[in-house]
């Protein structure tokens, strides 16, 4: 990103340093201030304060749809902090010129109020936005570079990789082959010089005939038979996948794209898809969720006007014409699946069926989504029983055994658990 | 081994061995054509054609998926989470049939009706036609908006027509079914003032014999409350209490209470029937006595005359009848006075005022009956009704309003009624379909379904309950109670004028001191509320004699001529709910007949007449009353009481709808309303003949045997148990190495382990009614499908749950007089019987294709994607619960006529989204409700906790108004099934040790170690005897 600005970059590149550990500073200097504490729970307990209300639109070190907040109580007061963010249209009212300022700056773009949050959540809230999830530039750099490398020794071989040790396989089976042409050459030029008797010359003689090895039974047999299986394993293959729409990726009513919102914007799964955690279905967000942030981001950052696509929503809600999203994944009306037996109870992340989503500019099906493929992961994953009394009967019983307590233990595998 | 010789049977046919019944029960699967059209074998042809199809269809399946949409809110309501259900407190109530309810929604659809369990009434439970009542909602044939002059028409023009012509009409009645709610009676008081308007309020199942009684009695015209369940000595002349009488889902859980024993308190109490016809609380009498209803009048004032000279008290004249068992019951009354009770299911207010004497002579007044707090289930007045009739026809009456009410199908003068709304210069109905009334009067402003509705109701006074719409409307209907107050001008609408008739009268009385909003909303949740009223002390201040030389009159010991006795069914009822098929196809728990009603006859008359029923093949007779005459098909009823003839009624609609059109004849045109009251029993001016056609009634009695195995009913008296608890039981054992052994000590298997979970089902037999409530219940809950008659008849109906009815007598019946004596006078018992999730499972062996299963908590699971449908599983099953799929019976234009909840587009809304709609070709069988067992375990999961007892309950469970069915998890000791059987040690073992000397499996010789459990039958007899 720097690097295309070459001539600003150098400058930009100090400055954002200096930045860094000016907050680094700060964040030192403001450990001393007892108006925001730093203790541990302070910090989980505003970050879940944050994850539920602030995270949509903001991020702590970058600008979002509102600004990077790490750093508030350093440029204004905890209690100023705290009206705003209680309610930021009575401080800008009241006249205050930072909060004027800030407004300007985001297009006059309101922040919801939350006059619903305690001062105790408040003060946790401060304590997490200064404290909480500090990313060391050096630490983070060594983070991906580590994360890189895992990622070449976990999955083996890359492919391009293996494309090339192909290549080079089947030049040296080549150059094997010639090779060993002439030296038949050779050595049967020097067997001709010596005298040898008929029948010795009649094998040396002896020429390929191509005509006969195709007519003979073994080739028949084994041509045909090859062909057989051939055309067998199509056929299989071809109707195992009937159904199956890996990769199925509609174009849809709007072009949402979830590397934005899931991706960029960090927004949590679970803030559109509220069923996830409650009911058997996900739920599709209603148009009246898009709204929560759309009521005030009208486009992609730094655009004039209102987005396209985003005017599909505004269309919706004042026609009250919903928006008929396609469907990706469907599973047949005969098998039973439900997202919070997976995602709360068993703690299974979304990407694990879904893929990457946070980089899909587009959904696609990610999974196979066959019963085979629910089957293997049922017989692979361990049971999430830590801290759940439900489970308390099926661990102790068993304790005895090596393995590790999976789903296929306690009845994953049975037909009714999926099908009536 | 038995201790008696009693012998059971299912059907005359199976008592008598006939060669054709005989031969039926020894296959497994009906011989009969595999096609609708029955067009012979399949040629070549249609092998090639169905080849060319399927390869068709193959290829077509490759192509891509069609395209799927999935369409969120545009603003989602808080409440509604798709795919997670929202259950809402209402209230039903039909004709006088009420009941408290919880609602089930699923994305706005209401898909299933419970019991509110907050409810002091009916206390959580229901019945068949409650269940049932949430299918009519999607019934396509509503009126989808309102009709002037029958054309469609608009509600503006529609209310300026009704204003006008009302206040120009002179004389206006409204009528009506009893009317249960204070406010529907506010708004109509506004009605009524502003067009001088009556109400006139009749109930097709009349009781206004007891509330005429009461008042020549005690001086105050109401029914009164009865409390079965304080009653040792319950002695019933024809009431049919636990069917169909006043409340019989409040009275079927009084009962049960006084039925269920323990060894710890062996105690129960004794029910004397006298009766008629074989009715469903006659089946679960102690002792029951067949005679004629023109005697019971005579045996009533008997009973008098014995309690009256033990007590002291005049006794009256009366000719002598001989009655069975009507001497003892009388000293048993006596002997339990103050704790005993005497109905009568009469409605004819002499009776009933004999009926009032005696109880009030053995004190029961004030304790097992109530006149101080008095029922409103029945408040229609048949007087005022029959002057209404007559007024209408001599063209008195200006205009007439029928609020939800079709008096000219369910009214003995029906066709009179019919012929004189014509003479009114207006009429109007708000009826909810185009039924008998409503297609003839000038307009029609239709109702919401009640699930559509707000309302109140007051049962009995002090018991409050609302109703509340659980989905919007789905047509253009609009609520009655708003029609009649925008017809008197006053434009409120009914929910705020609901709140405001709470906010003045019910608020300020219960003197909570709170906000009326937070005092509203508290009342919605729970739905029911109980504010408390005195309860007035009634003595008499009549006097018995002149209703006893009244009924000494009326009735005769020796009544040579036939006589028909009209009864109601519990699933049909009064014929309201005609239209709906679930209730159509639930057996009659008596003579396991569907889609019929017919002419009950004894088989001393079926003998004599030459009728003799095989099977479903039965005549048609002529049956001519007092100049009327249908012509219906026979039933031979054992039970039946010489000389009388039965007919039930909701039958014969003509106008119900597609589904209960034609369905069997309508017994109200047989009824006779001229002494003042609806007379139910036909005593005089009855004559019946055997016709030559011949017909067939579907029934399910004698499908699905046990091929012939004894002791599937185990069963003793009260004074057996007490001496032995496990009386009764057969206990079979089997030679083992030098010793006789359980039959559970042998096994070929190894056993399974149920580590978590083990559910098991217990069911006493001694509570089971055999009412239904369970088997409509299930089929609600799991998609069930409705065949239709004519696949009954094919043996072909898929019930999940069944309730097999024996009746035994330890008659022979080797010939037809042996025959005669065995059916006279039967016992009856009731067994539910469904899958029994066997341990040893013998479907699970001889699947080849591994498509029934066996889980790790005791089910047997039946994966229908996996199933082939070759039915060895069904041909395996030792309790014939398998039930196959021979058509698709969903999408099916075949069966579109029967089966509306899987072929309408508006049917399909009531399918629970949880269980697969099974397709053609597969099997499938009760599942112990495997979905709610999943809800119930991820519920748990979730909150991270155990499961707890009563978290997961079986669908015929939850609806039984006798708790006869208790389902758990038997692995768990503190659960209510593993202290029913008392099941001690603590193991993950599936055959745990069963201590309840009571508890039995059906079938236990053949150890396949079934996971329901049944308790044996205790009679309350002095000796067995049948």
């Amino acid at each position: 990103m720097l690097s295309k600005r070459s001539l600003v970059g150098v400058p930009l590149k100090f400055h954002t340093l200096a930045l860094l550990f000016l907050l680094f500073l700060g964040g030192q200097a403001f450990a001393v201030d007892p108006a925001v504490s730093d203790s541990e729970e302070a910090i989980a307990a505003g970050k879940t304060v944050f994850n539920a209300n602030c995270k949509q639109c903001h991020k702590l070190d970058q600008k979002a749809v509102g600004p990077a907040l790490r750093g508030i109580t350093d440029r204004r007061s905890p209690d100023w902090a705290k009206s705003f963010i209680k309610n930021s249209q009575a401080v800008i009212a009241s006249g205050d010129d930072y909060a004027n300022a800030l407004y300007a700056e985001y297009n006059n773009l309101m922040m919801p109020s939350h006059e619903f949050l305690s001062d105790a959540d408040l003060d946790n809230l401060l304590s997490y936005i200064e404290y909480g999830d500090k990313v060391d530039p050096a630490a983070a750099a060594a983070a991906t570079a580590g994360a890189a490398g895992g990622e070449g020794a976990g999955g083996g071989i890359p492919t391009e990789y293996l494309t090339i040790i192909v290549v080079v396989l089947v030049i040296v089976l080549l150059l094997i082959l010639i090779v060993l042409g002439l030296i038949i050459s050779i050595l049967t030029k020097y067997v001709n010089k010596q005298d040898l008797d008929e029948d010795d010359k009649e094998f040396i003689s002896q020429k390929f005939q191509l005509g006969k090895v195709l007519k003979s039974d073994a080739f028949v047999i084994i041509v045909t038979a090859l062909v057989v299986a051939l055309v067998a394993k199509t056929a299989i293959d071809g109707l195992y996948s009937v159904g199956v729409q890996q990769g199925y990726a509609p174009t849809q009513p709007i072009a949402y794209s979830h590397a934005l919102h899931a991706g960029t914007l960090e927004i949590e799964c679970q803030y559109c898809h509220t069923g996830v955690e409650i009911g058997k279905s996900a739920n599709i967000p209603s148009a009246n969720i898009c709204m929560n942030c759309h009521m005030h981001v009208q486009n992609v950052q730094g655009q004039e006007g209102v987005s396209p696509e985003i005017q599909k929503i505004y269309d919706a809600i004042d026609n009250n014409q919903p928006i008929e999203w396609v469907r990706v994944h469907n599973l047949p009306d005969l098998a039973y699946f439900n997202h919070s037996q997976h995602v709360k109870v068993g703690g299974i992340e979304c990407q694990t069926c879904h893929g990457p989503i946070q980089e899909m500019e587009v959904v696609y099906q990610y999974s196979s989504l066959t019963m085979g493929w629910c089957i293997d992961c049922h017989r692979q994953t361990e049971i999430a029983a830590g801290g759940n009394e439900y489970y308390d009967k099926l661990v102790q019983l068993h304790a005895d055994s090596k393995d590790a307590l999976k789903v296929k233990d306690i009845g994953g595998l049975e037909c009714a658990k999926c099908h009536y | 081994m038995k201790e008696t010789k009693k012998t059971y049977w299912k059907g005359l046919e199976q008592l008598s061995n006939d060669p054709e019944f005989v031969k039926n029960a020894d296959r497994e699967f009906p011989e009969l054509p595999s096609t609708l059209s029955e067009d012979g074998n399949a040629s070549r042809r249609d092998f090639l054609k169905l080849m060319g199809f399927s390869l068709a269809a193959a290829s077509l399946a490759a192509c891509e998926a069609p395209v799927r949409k999935a369409i969120p809110y545009v603003n989602k309501p808080v409440d509604i989470n798709p795919s997670i259900p929202n259950y809402y407190a209402s209230t039903f109530a039909s004709g006088g049939n009420y009941a408290s309810i919880v609602v089930k929604t699923r994305e706005g659809r209401p898909i299933k009706i419970d019991g509110n369990e907050l409810s002091p009434i009916n206390k959580g439970k229901v019945n068949a036609i409650v269940e049932a009542s949430v299918l009519s909602l999607y019934d396509k044939e509503r009126l989808t908006g309102p009709y002037l002059g029958g054309q469609k028409t608009d509600w503006s023009s529609l209310d300026a027509e009704v204003k006008s012509k009302l206040a120009a009409a002179g004389s206006v009645k409204v009528v009506a079914n009893t009317i249960l709610s204070p406010t529907t009676e506010k708004a109509l008081q506004q009605f009524s003032d502003a067009f001088g308007a009556e109400v006139i309020m009749y109930d097709p199942l009349s009781n206004y014999g007891i509330a005429k009684a009461s008042e020549t009695y005690y001086g105050q015209a109401v029914v009164p409350s009865y409390f079965f369940d304080k009653a040792k000595t319950i002695v019933s002349f024809g009431a049919d209490f636990l069917g169909s009488w006043i409340s019989p889902i409040e009275f079927a859980g009084q009962y049960a209470k006084t039925r269920k024993i323990s060894k710890e308190n062996p105690v129960m109490s004794r029910h004397f029937q006298f009766e008629s016809n074989l009715s469903l609380t006659g089946a679960n009498a102690d002792y029951r006595t067949p005679i004629k209803a023109s005697q019971s009048g005579l045996a009533v004032l008997a009973l008098y005359n014995m309690i009256a000279s033990k007590a002291g008290a005049s006794t009256v004249s009366a000719p002598a009848v001989e009655v069975a068992h009507l001497e003892k019951a009388a000293n048993e009354l006596w002997a339990n006075r103050g704790a005993s009770l005497v109905v009568s299911g009469s409605n004819d207010p002499n009776v009933q005022t004999v009926v009032h004497a005696i109880n009030e002579l053995l004190g029961n007044n004030g304790s097992t009956v109530d006149f101080g707090s008095p029922v409103n289930f029945r408040k229609g007045n048949d007087a005022e009704m029959n002057q209404f009739v007559t007024d209408l026809n001599a063209g008195r009456i200006g205009a007439v309003v029928f609020y939800n009410c079709n008096p000219v199908y369910d009214h003995p003068r029906g066709a009179e009624i019919a012929e004189g709304i014509g003479k009114a210069r207006f009429s109007v109905a708000t009826n909810m379909t185009m039924d008998e009334t409503s297609s003839l009067v000038q307009a029609i402003a239709p109702d919401h379904h009640y699930l559509e509705s707000w309302n109140d109701f007051e049962p009995k006074p002090g018991h409050f309950s609302l109703s509340q719409p659980t989905i919007s409307p789905l047509f253009d209907t609009r609520q009655a109670q708003d029609s009649f107050l925008v017809w008197a001008g006053d434009n409120t609408s009914y929910y705020d004028f609901l709140q405001q008739s709470w906010e003045s009268s019910l608020f300020t009385q219960i003197e909570t001191g709170g906000e009326f909003q937070e005092f509203w909303d508290q009342s919605l949740y729970n739905g029911v509320l109980a504010i408390e009223r005195e309860s007035a002390v009634v003595s008499p201040v009549g006097d018995v004699a002149a209703a006893a030389s009244a009924v000494a009159r009326t009735y005769s010991a020796d009544n040579s001529g036939a006589e028909l006795v009209v009864y109601t069914k519990v699933a049909i009822g009064n014929g309201t709910f005609a239209n709906n098929p679930w209730l159509q196809e639930t057996p009659d728990p008596i003579s396991k007949a569907t889609w019929d009603n017919y002419l009950t006859v004894s088989q001393k008359w079926a003998t004599e007449n030459g009728v003799a029923m095989v099977e479903e093949n039965t005549r048609k007779a002529t049956i001519n009353v007092n100049g009327k005459q249908l012509t219906v098909p026979v039933l031979i009823q054992p039970g039946q009481a010489e000389g009388t003839f039965g007919l039930a009624l909701g039958y014969g609609r003509t106008k119900a709808g597609r589904v209960g059109n034609g369905v069997g004849v309508n017994a109200y045109e047989l009824l006779d309303a001229s002494a003042g009251f609806v007379n139910f029993d036909i005593t005089s001016g009855v004559t019946v003949e055997v016709t030559a056609d011949t017909y067939k009634i579907a029934r399910t009695q004698t499908h699905q045997t046990f091929m012939g195995r004894e002791n599937v009913i185990q069963e003793a008296t009260l004074a057996e148990y007490k001496q032995d608890a496990s009386a009764g039981r057969y206990k079979p054992e089997i030679y083992k190495e030098g010793e006789f052994v359980k039959p559970s000590k042998i096994s070929l298997w190894k056993g399974h382990q149920y580590s978590q979970h083990h559910w098991g089902l217990a069911i006493d037999m001694n509570s089971c009614i055999g009412c239904s409530a369970c088997s409509v219940a299930c089929q609600v809950e799991n998609n069930v499908a409705v065949v239709g008659k004519q696949e009954v008849l094919n043996r072909r109906e898929m019930a999940w749950i069944r309730i097999d009815r024996y009746y035994s007598s330890d008659a022979a019946a080797d010939d037809l007089d042996g025959l005669e004596k065995a059916s006279e006078n039967p016992e009856v018992t009731f067994q539910p019987m469904m899958c029994q999730q066997c341990n040893n499972a013998p479907c699970e062996t001889v699947c080849p294709v591994a498509a029934t299963t066996h889980s790790s908590e005791g089910l047997n699971q039946m994966t229908y994607n996996r199933c082939i449908g070759t039915r060895y599983c069904a041909n395996n099953c030792p309790y014939k619960v398998r039930r196959f799929n021979w058509f698709k019976y969903h999408d099916n234009s075949q069966f579109a006529g029967v089966n509306v909840a899987q072929n309408d587009d508006l049917g399909k809304m009531v399918l629970n989204p949880d269980v697969t709609v099974r397709a053609r070709g597969v099997m499938e069988k009760c599942s112990m409700c495997v979905q709610r067992i999943q809800a119930g375990k991820l519920e748990a999961k979730r909150e991270k906790r155990k499961v707890k007892d009563g978290d997961i309950n079986v669908a015929c469970a939850v609806a039984c108004p006798t708790d006869a069915l208790v389902f758990g998890d038997m692995n768990d000791p503190e659960s209510r099934i593993s202290k029913l059987l008392k099941i001690e040690e603590n193991t993950t073992s599936a055959l745990k040790e069963v201590n309840e000397e009571r508890a039995y499996h059906v079938l236990e010789e053949i150890n396949v170690s079934p996971n329901v459990w049944y308790f044996t039958k205790i009679r309350n007899k002095d000796k067995n005897e049948a």
